[in-house]
């Protein structure tokens, strides 16, 4: 079984959020990157449970320049077998998924599994990108992956509760919570992953087709009104006649 | 500008979130609507109050198909210079596959309408709401996905016509085996505009009849914080934050829930928030519109009987 799991990087879900440059860039003075919780968490973790489970490849595949060499080594410790980094430094997810596709078309991957969305970008875009692009069905927000001999079963949310597909070859899955669980590397795999293979290659060119043209800040929130616990009458009048939500 | 929305008919009616998305699309110009399944003629006419000048409808599709979806949209599409989505389990499914087929920019989760005084930029939220970002699509075709509760949608007696609308849709190598409709029947937390939430403060799976109680009240959904969900206390589906479902009610009541940075990631959209927390330093306060510090099973009571009498009042 040859799977491929997307790996983006984010900043720490506890990183402070700040612009530079007339706010068009992310400020990145003094963050800590981590691996995008769902491609880690969740789409990594079960790729190898996979592999684990009936043998197999796991290569992770990045849109990115050198400075997400620490996070690719991460997945390696992980478990992942090998790392492609495709060197560039993409602006949307069309351009990202556009340099996976045109990477991934002919080398015969069973599955491609990625993150519901960035924690940065929140764009949900990737995956279903990717499926398009190389002509593949799309499993999004999957919550379950199951693979009996040449078909997957999955379970999917959708409104009102979740959905069982069968698929039959391969396949683009976008993955949510419920599909793994985190692993933490041991020594072990900290030790093998610097001498896994990650090979970088070049663009192949492809172009975004949006562009952030600025960033803001939320405004300030302003204090919060305190309500004596003895006094729900008048929390009810604000709710009624100030905030008019009920 | 032409605007090509697309609607989701769960169950045969049109969800909450596409009639938003219908009326987003009137604001940018000449709205048509694809959908499919079975859906009543009248139910589609009446998309016109929304603001949808032609509504076209497969026939063919009657279960959520993406692959055939995404080609049936793109068909609908050719002369559309903007598709809308909503941003919904169906929008995320579709938007970003059929934006791809089109060679078209995508942005998701808009905010707010597209700025055309400098190009076409959209607002969206980023960080996990935490900063806001606004996005230029530059291609000649424009996908957006909006993102549910963000826009107000108001109504007119105008009828939209109705027209079969059939494309070539190929085969699908996905195979619908099952639906598993999430238990309790109430209302859907994703649709909610009230949201009664709560954590760890109530002690146990037990105790959340007042929470229960609270919601129907209300007319809320009920939701809780990760760790409730992780020990079982709530099923998963209600578990909102960074990694759970991330939620944009009008108000969203949280009790006995300390507002953890990656629960407030799937809570900041909220328009209101009141926090119901013993510890007067919990961090949910610093985020909150409304805050009551005191024990749970007092407070929740009292606000129940309070909400009651308010109610037969009005």
């Amino acid at each position: 079984m040859k799977i491929l799991v997307c790996i983006s990087k984010a900043p720490d879900t506890t990183a402070k959020i700040s612009f530079t440059d007339s706010d068009t860039k992310f400020s990145e003075t003094g963050v800590q990157f981590i691996i995008n919780p769902y491609d880690e968490w969740y789409a990594l973790v079960r790729g190898l449970e996979l592999k684990e489970a009936n043998g197999g490849t796991v290569t992770t595949i990045s849109v990115g320049a050198a400075d997400y060499d620490p996070i690719i080594r991460k997945a390696l410790a992980i478990g992942a077998d090998d790392a492609v980094r495709i060197d560039t430094q993409p602006t949307d997810a069309f351009q990202v998924a556009s340099e996976i596709a045109n990477y991934a078309k002919d080398k015969g991957y069973d599955m491609v599994l990625c993150g519901k969305e960035t924690i940065n970008y929140n764009g949900s875009q990737v995956g279903g990108m990717i499926a398009e692009l190389m002509n593949l069905p799309y499993v999004s927000l999957a919550v379950k992956l199951e693979v009996n001999g040449g078909t997957a079963t999955i379970e999917r949310d959708m409104q009102g509760g979740t959905e069982v597909v069968e698929i039959s070859g391969a396949f683009v899955l976008s993955a949510s919570k419920g599909m793994a669980e985190q692993r933490i590397p041991n020594m072990r795999g900290i030790m093998q992953a610097r001498t896994k293979p990650l090979t970088v290659v070049p663009a192949s060119g492809s172009l975004a087709m949006t562009e952030i043209v600025s960033y803001e800040l939320p405004p300030a929130k302003s204090a919060c009104k305190m309500v004596d616990a003895e006094n729900m009458d008048e929390l009810i009048s604000l709710l009624h006649n100030e905030a008019k939500v009920i | 500008m032409s605007v090509l929305v697309f609607a989701d008919s769960n169950n045969g009616a049109i969800a909450k979130s596409a009639v938003e998305a219908i009326h987003y699309g009137s604001k940018i110009g000449e709205t048509t609507v694809i959908t499919y399944g079975n859906v009543d003629d009248s139910a589609l006419a009446s998309l016109g109050n929304y603001g949808a000048s032609k509504v076209l409808i497969n026939k063919s599709i009657n279960e959520f198909d993406g692959q055939k979806l995404s080609k049936l949209i793109r068909a609908a599409a050719e002369s559309a210079e903007v598709i809308v989505f909503a941003m919904d389990f169906s929008g995320k499914s579709l938007a970003s596959r059929v934006a791809a087929g089109l060679n078209a920019g995508l942005v998701s989760g808009a905010l707010g309408l597209p700025d055309t005084s400098n190009g076409f930029v959209v607002r969206k939220a980023v960080f996990s709401g935490k900063a806001f970002a606004n996005c230029k699509i530059n291609s000649d075709k424009k996908v957006i996905a909006l993102m549910p509760n963000s826009i107000q949608v108001e109504t007119n007696d105008a009828s939209a016509s109705v027209e079969e609308f059939n494309a070539d849709l190929g085969s699908s190598a996905v195979t619908v085996k099952e639906f598993k409709a999430k238990g309790g029947g109430g209302v859907l937390l994703t649709e909610a505009d009230v949201i009664v939430s709560a954590g760890r403060g109530l002690k146990g799976p037990e105790n959340w009849g007042m929470i229960e109680e609270l919601a129907t009240e209300m007319g809320a959904a009920t939701a809780c914080s990760r760790p409730v969900a992780d020990i079982g206390w709530r099923p998963h589906h209600e578990h909102v934050g960074q990694t759970g479902i991330a939620v944009r009610p009008n108000l969203y009541i949280a009790v006995g829930i300390s507002g953890a940075i990656q629960h407030l990631a799937g809570v900041n959209g909220s328009k209101v928030m009141v926090v119901i927390n013993t510890d007067a330093e919990a961090p949910f306060f610093k985020a909150a519109d409304y805050g009551v510090v005191g024990d749970a099973f007092d407070v929740v009571p009292k606000f129940i009987e309070k909400l009651k009498a308010f109610k037969a009042q009005q």
